[in-house]
C-alpha cells in the first residue's frame, strides 16, 4: 500500500486554521457569553484537535483499523464524560443540599 | 532477507546463552529477556509491599495501637497498596509471562516494538526508583486511590513523589499494551486466525485495551493532583472552586479496570492449564474469548460503585449498581466454561492444575462477594470495612496471584530448561491455599461485623478474627518464599526438562526449552485449532 504524501500547502493551511481558531479562543475570552463560555471554548478546542488528528497525523488516509482504534478511543472518552455527568446532573433530584 | 543468524533447533544455544554479559541483559531487545527482566523487577516491588502487610499484620495482632503511630500505619498501607497494585499486580502477568508467550503464542519471532518493549520496562523501573524514594524520604499517607482534597491540599507527607512514579509506570503499561495489541492484529502466523488464538492471547489482547484506553486518565488525573498541589489551581478542593467527586469519577475509571487488568491475563492462564491438565479442549472457546473483551468492556461502565457513599446522586449509583451486575455475566461464563471443561476430562493434578483449582474457588468466592458491594443497599453497610478488603484480596490474591504462581509453574520449564521439585511444589500450592483463606476469611467476618478498613486499633471483640487474620498472612509469607527459593534453586540444579514436559497442545511448546532468541526455525504454519488434546497423551513428569 502506498503512503498518502500530503501537498506542502495543506500543511501550512491547516497550521493557519490552527494559530486562527488560537486567536478566536482567546477573543471569545474577553466576552462573558454566560454559560456558553465553556461550551464555545470546547467547540473551538475539539476542531483544532480534529484538523490535528486528521491532517497532521494523517487520520484520514489512514487504514480502516487505525480509524477504528481512535473511534473506539473517541467513544471511550464519551463513556467517561457520560458517567460523570449522569451524577452532576441528577445530584440534585433529591432536593438534599451537600454539607460543604 | 534477513542476515540474523538463526540458532538450530536441536542445539543448545537459547535465548539464555546466546549472548552473556550485563549489557546482553540490559541492552536486549528479546522479548523473553525483556520479560526476565520485569520478573526480577516485580519481585523485588512484591517483596517490599509484602513487608508492608507483614507490618500492619503485626500491628493487627493486638487490639491497641501499640507498635506504630496512627500517622505511620496510614503510611503501611498506603505504601502496601501503591506498590502491590501500580509496581506487582498490573505488570505481573501481562509484563513477565505476556512478553514472554504472546510472540511464540502466535508464531512471532518478537514482539512489533521490540525497542518499545525494553523502553517500558526501563520506564517501569524509574517509577517504581520515584516511589520507592517516597518510601525511604518517610512514606505517603493518602491511600492508594489518592483520594483529594486530603492528597492535593492537606497531606504533609510525599504527595508527589509517588505520584510522580505512578505516573511514570502508567506509560510503561500503556506501552506495553500498545505492543500487544498492534503484534496480535500483524504479527500472526499464518493460519492463526483469530478463533484458533489461544485463550490467553485473547485475555491479553482484551488486556491491552483496557491499558491503552484508562491509563491515560489515570494519568491525567495524578497530574491534575499534583497541579492543585503545586500551585493551588482548584480542580478538586471545594475550597478552590473544584469537586472531589470529580477527582473519584476520574480515578475511578481507570482503578476500576485496573482490577480487570489484574484479572483477565490471570484468566487466559487458567484456560491454558485447564485444558492442558484435563487433557481436553475447552468448553465454548467462543464464549470464553467473547467474556474477556466482554468484560474488557463492560469493566469501563462500573466504576460509580466505589462512591455509593461519597456524594454521587442516588440516581447514578442506581445505574452503576446495575451495570456491575452485568459485569458478572462474562465473568460466571469463565467459570462455568472452566468447570465444564473439567467434566469427563483426564484430570492431572499437577502444581500448575492446583493452583488453577485455587483460582478458580477463590475467584468465585471473590466475584460473587463483588456482588454484594455492588448492592447499594448492602454496601452502604459494608463499604470502607474489611468486608471489601477481604472481597478485593480473594480476586487479586486469591485471583490474580495464584494464576500468576500457577503460570510461572506451568511455563517455567519453557522459560528456563528446567524442572522444579514436584512436591516442594505442591506443598507450597497447599500452603499458600490455607494461609490466604486464614488471612482473608475472618476479614469477611470483621467487615460483616462493622470493622472498618485502615485504622490501626480496634474494639477488642475483634482480637481473635484479627489473629487469626495475622497467623494466616505468617503462613501467606511462608508459602510466598518456598516458591521463590525452590524456582532459583532449580535454574541451577533442577532436572533439565524435556521441550515439552506437559504433552501441551499450546503453539509455544512446539519450539525448544528454553526457546532460541527468534523463538521459532522457520514460522509455523497453523492448520487446527487450539487445545487438540487426546486423554491418552500424558504428561511426561510427574
Amino acid at each position: 500500500m502506498t503512503h498518502h504524501v500530503e501537498p506542502r500547502k495543506v500543511y501550512f493551511g491547516i497550521f493557519a486554521a490552527l494559530m486562527v481558531l488560537t486567536a478566536l479562543t482567546v477573543l471569545v475570552a474577553m466576552f462573558d457569553l454566560g454559560r456558553f463560555n465553556i461550551v464555545v471554548a470546547l467547540s473551538i478546542a475539539c476542531a483544532k484537535a480534529f484538523l490535528v488528528v486528521m491532517f497532521f497525523m494523517h487520520l484520514r488516509f489512514a487504514k480502516p483499523l487505525t480509524q477504528v482504534m481512535v473511534a473506539g478511543g473517541l467513544l471511550w472518552l464519551v463513556i467517561l464524560l457520560s458517567g460523570t455527568i449522569t451524577d452532576y446532573i441528577s445530584r440534585g433530584w433529591l432536593g438534599i443540599v451537600p454539607g460543604w | 532477507m534477513s542476515t540474523v543468524s538463526e540458532p538450530i533447533a536441536g542445539t543448545k544455544v537459547h535465548y539464555l546463552n546466546a549472548d552473556y554479559g550485563i549489557k546482553s541483559w540490559l541492552l536486549t531487545t528479546d522479548h523473553k529477556r525483556i520479560a526476565l527482566l520485569y520478573l526480577a523487577g516485580i519481585t523485588f516491588f512484591f517483596f517490599i509491599g509484602g513487608a508492608f502487610a507483614v507490618l500492619m499484620r503485626l500491628e493487627l495482632v493486638t487490639p491497641q495501637g501499640d507498635m506504630m503511630q496512627p500517622e505511620t500505619y496510614n503510611k503501611m498501607f498506603t505504601m502496601h497498596g501503591v506498590m502491590m497494585i501500580f509496581f506487582f499486580l498490573i505488570p505481573s502477568i501481562p509484563a513477565v509471562l505476556g512478553n514472554f508467550l504472546v510472540p511464540m503464542m502466535i508464531g512471532a519471532r518478537d514482539l512489533a516494538f521490540p525497542k518499545i518493549n525494553l523502553l517500558s520496562w526501563y520506564i517501569a523501573m524509574i517509577g517504581g526508583a520515584f516511589t520507592l524514594y517516597a518510601v525511604v524520604a518517610g512514606g505517603v499517607d493518602t491511600g492508594w486511590t489518592f483520594y483529594t482534597p486530603y492528597s492535593s491540599t492537606y497531606s504533609n507527607t510525599h504527595v508527589i513523589a509517588t505520584a510522580v512514579g505512578v505516573f511514570i509506570s502508567g506509560f510503561s503499561s500503556i506501552l506495553t499494551g500498545l505492543n500487544f495489541i498492534v503484534t496480535i492484529h500483524k504479527m500472526r502466523a499464518p493460519g492463526m486466525t483469530w478463533f484458533r488464538l489461544p485463550l490467553f492471547i485473547w485475555a491479553h489482547y482484551a488486556t491491552s485495551i483496557i491499558q491503552v484506553l484508562g491509563t491515560p486518565v489515570v494519568a491525567i488525573t495524578i497530574l491534575l493532583v499534583g497541579l492543585e498541589r503545586g500551585f493551588n489551581i482548584g480542580i478538586f478542593d471545594p475550597e478552590l472552586g473544584g469537586d472531589p467527586i470529580l477527582f473519584q469519577h476520574l480515578f475511578w475509571f481507570y482503578s476500576h479496570p485496573a482490577v480487570y487488568i489484574m484479572i483477565l491475563p490471570g484468566m487466559g492462564v487458567i484456560s491454558e492449564l485447564v485444558t492442558c491438565f484435563a487433557r481436553k479442549k475447552i468448553f465454548g472457546y467462543a464464549f470464553v474469548a467473547g467474556s474477556s473483551v466482554a468484560i474488557a468492556v463492560l469493566g469501563f461502565l462500573v466504576w460509580g460503585h466505589h462512591m455509593f457513599v461519597s456524594g454521587q446522586s442516588v440516581y447514578s449509583g442506581m445505574v452503576f449498581s446495575v451495570l456491575s451486575f452485568l459485569v458478572a455475566i462474562p465473568s460466571a461464563i469463565k467459570v462455568f466454561n472452566w468447570t465444564a471443561t473439567l467434566y469427563k476430562g483426564s484430570i492431572v493434578y499437577m502444581t500448575p492444575m492446583l493452583y488453577a483449582f485455587g483460582f478458580i474457588g477463590l475467584f468465585t468466592i471473590g466475584g460473587l462477594t463483588g456482588l454484594f458491594l455492588a448492592t447499594l443497599a448492602v454496601d452502604v453497610h459494608v463499604h470502607d470495612t474489611y468486608f471489601v478488603v477481604a472481597h478485593f484480596h480473594y480476586i487479586m490474591v486469591g485471583g490474580a496471584i495464584m494464576a500468576y504462581l500457577g503460570g510461572i509453574h506451568y511455563w517455567w520449564p519453557k522459560i528456563s530448561g528446567k524442572l522444579y521439585p514436584e512436591g516442594w511444589a505442591r506443598l507450597s500450592a497447599g500452603i499458600l491455599f490455607i494461609g490466604f483463606n486464614l488471612t482473608f476469611f475472618p476479614q469477611f467476618i470483621l467487615g460483616y461485623l462493622g470493622m472498618p478498613r485502615r485504622y490501626h486499633a480496634y474494639p477488642e471483640e475483634f482480637q481473635v478474627l484479627n489473629v487469626m487474620s495475622s497467623a494466616g498472612a505468617s503462613i501467606l509469607g511462608v508459602g510466598y518464599l518456598i516458591p521463590m527459593i525452590y524456582l532459583v534453586w532449580s535454574m541451577r540444579y533442577g532436572r533439565p526438562s524435556p521441550p515439552n514436559p506437559w504433552g501441551s497442545a499450546g503453539l509455544e511448546w512446539k519450539t525448544p526449552s528454553p526457546p532460541p532468541t527468534f523463538n521459532f526455525d522457520k514460522t509455523p504454519v497453523i492448520t487446527e485449532d487450539p487445545y487438540i488434546y487426546s486423554h491418552d497423551e500424558e504428561v511426561e513428569v510427574g
